[in-house]
């Protein structure tokens, strides 16, 4: 990894040696700190899937490619399926719910709107163990949710809602809806009003106007809350530890094993590089959805 | 309001779905029993309990420790790298690297410096926590800035010079106060997040430092537990207060 200050500095000639100076003081520091504390290590990872298990911990130099070859057995492949449909779930539903929220907000008087935004990301600055910690006590067996339907008299006995696949993706949701309702807002709050008075006015009905319209042109932000979503969900460890009680394993606590308790470094690193890889993946799909949707709003 | 027609019960229940819980949480709080879903009564007992736990005590002022450190450090590198990116580059892949540490995901950078941690035999504890969110700190701080100078006439800048001042002391008197609201809020930014940052932590904390995190980690993780339910009815307040306390300076900056 070469310095950018250094590759930089050798370009133009028309800055003089005093911006030359500024440029290094200001942009130096900071591009140092992020190659030595960000680059290298990421570039550590990288190589360690690629080399052998050291006895205690760490590896050995030496290539090799069965941590890969490890990572297609069928137990690990099912742990990343488990996550990937889990953290799938988690996105759709919070879609499902964020859209007609985020289209409520925007739809407010302008005056409601900060309050409404805001009480949507009040719970998000909370500690995330604590919101999490919330679910364990609401889904206990002897929680408030199970011991208003047994008073009720809806159930006999108290139903096993906590360490459940459903309470993982409850917990998760509970955590990054409004990481999904923000963007949403915002392509919403964005977008051009006129087009859909004309579209009525030109005799289309709301329906239309709506699945013509809004939906495409706030599509990238649906983009950008699922990816603010399914990041998070897919790496989350604590959800599952917490909420699915080590019956639902997810590939954060396969990579959290890995590298704690297991001590088997290039296995974890594999695993690490699958789960960008997939995020890779859904960036280039954004980057793709946002393209079109740019491309047709300038043709129309 | 009344215009919203249908779209109001998504919404209202939406609230009722982030707010319940937190409810509940609070109400327990303040529950005599030592079983913790049975109510006996009011009581302050928890609250009591939680003030004379030495291990929730060390851990908050571990948390504040590294919290401080993080701050001061990244809002310098960062405040300094948002100037950097906005006046003396037109590099939009500098930028996108510079930013990164706030988008990679967090178990992605807390392995990654584990392992570097351990590569270069740096033992771990409170120092590397701090240097370890000092990374995605600073990000947050040089994007929050960057947003802001683009509002700064850079020709105050060139008028300082030109007149004869030298580049650090135009950097003090007329750079930086141009941006202080927005190094401000990246500051409280980071601080905030560092509080409650438990990811990173968890793999680059040393086993006799934990943060405040870790130590509720370590807690939760055996269940339900009275002492909890008012720990987190504390942070809830804390949160909300700072939460609203932005927001009223951020209104105030602006009609400044």
């Amino acid at each position: 990894m070469t310095t950018p200050t250094a590759t930089t500095s050798g370009g133009r000639g028309a800055i003089g040696r005093r911006a030359l100076g500024s440029r290094a003081a200001f942009l130096g520091p900071g591009l140092v700190y992020v190659t030595l504390f960000m680059a290298v290590p990421l570039a550590l990872v990288l190589s360690y899937a690629f080399l052998k298990r050291g006895r205690f911990g760490g590896v050995e130099l030496q290539f090799t490619l069965e941590n890969f070859a490890k990572a297609l057995q069928p137990t690990y492949l099912s742990v990343l399926g488990n996550s990937l449909l889990i953290a799938t779930a988690t996105t759709v539903l919070a879609l499902l719910i964020g859209y007609p929220v985020a289209y409520a907000i925007a739809m407010m008087p302008s005056r409601w709107r900060t309050t409404a935004l805001i009480l949507i990301v009040l719970p998000f600055w909370t500690n995330f163990l604590v919101r999490t910690y919330a679910w364990m006590v609401l889904l206990n067996s002897e929680g408030p949710i199970n011991k208003a339907l047994m008073s009720m008299g809806i159930v006999d006995a108290p139903l096993p809602l906590l360490y459940t696949r459903g309470a993982v993706i409850a917990g998760l949701l509970y955590a990054y809806l409004p990481l999904m309702i923000l963007p949403l807002y915002a392509s919403m709050d964005r977008m051009d009003r006129s087009l859909l008075e004309a579209a009525t006015n030109l005799g289309a009905s709301r329906f239309r106007a709506f699945w013509d319209i809004t939906f495409p042109l706030t599509l990238p932000g649906a983009m950008i809350g699922a990816i603010f979503v399914f990041v998070p969900s897919l790496g989350n460890f604590v959800v599952p530890e917490l909420l699915g009680g080590g019956k639902t394993v997810m590939v954060g606590n396969l990579i959290r094993n890995q590298f704690l308790k297991a001590r088997d470094w290039p296995f974890g690193a594999v695993l690490a590089l699958v789960m960008v890889a997939f995020l890779v993946l859904l960036f280039a799909l954004q980057a793709y959805v946002s393209r079109r949707v740019n491309g047709r709003t300038s043709h129309a | 309001m009344r215009n919203l027609g249908w779209l109001r019960l998504p919404l209202l229940l939406t609230y009722a779905f982030l707010y319940i819980p937190i409810a509940v949480l609070v109400i327990l709080s303040f529950n005599a029993s030592k079983f913790p879903f049975k109510w006996t009564g009011f009581s302050l007992h928890w609250y009591d309990a939680l003030f004379h736990d030495a291990a929730i005590r060390q851990g908050f002022i571990n948390t504040l420790i590294v919290a401080v450190g993080a701050t001061i450090l990244a809002t310098v590198l960062g405040t300094l790298l948002a100037i950097g990116i906005a006046r003396y580059t037109r590099s939009a892949l500098l930028e996108a690297y510079a930013l990164a540490p706030a988008i990679v995901p967090d178990l992605a950078l807390a392995i990654g410096l584990l392992v570097f941690f351990s590569f270069i035999h740096f033992t771990l504890g409170l120092h590397t926590v701090l240097l370890a969110h000092v990374v995605f700190g600073m990000a947050f701080v040089a994007a929050v800035v960057t947003a802001r100078i683009g509002q700064v006439d850079p020709s105050l800048e060139e008028a300082s010079r030109d007149l004869g001042a030298s580049a650090v002391s135009t950097f003090f008197r007329i750079t930086v106060p141009n941006l202080a609201p927005a190094i401000i809020a990246g500051a409280l930014l980071v601080f905030t997040l560092s509080l409650d940052e438990f990811v990173i932590a968890y793999f680059t904390d040393g086993p006799s430092t934990p943060t405040l995190p870790i130590v509720i980690y370590s807690m939760v993780r055996f269940g339900v537990t009275p002492v909890v339910n008012a720990l987190a009815a504390l942070l809830l307040l804390v949160s909300f207060t700072a939460v609203i306390a932005m927001q009223r300076f951020a209104r105030l900056s602006d009609a400044l």
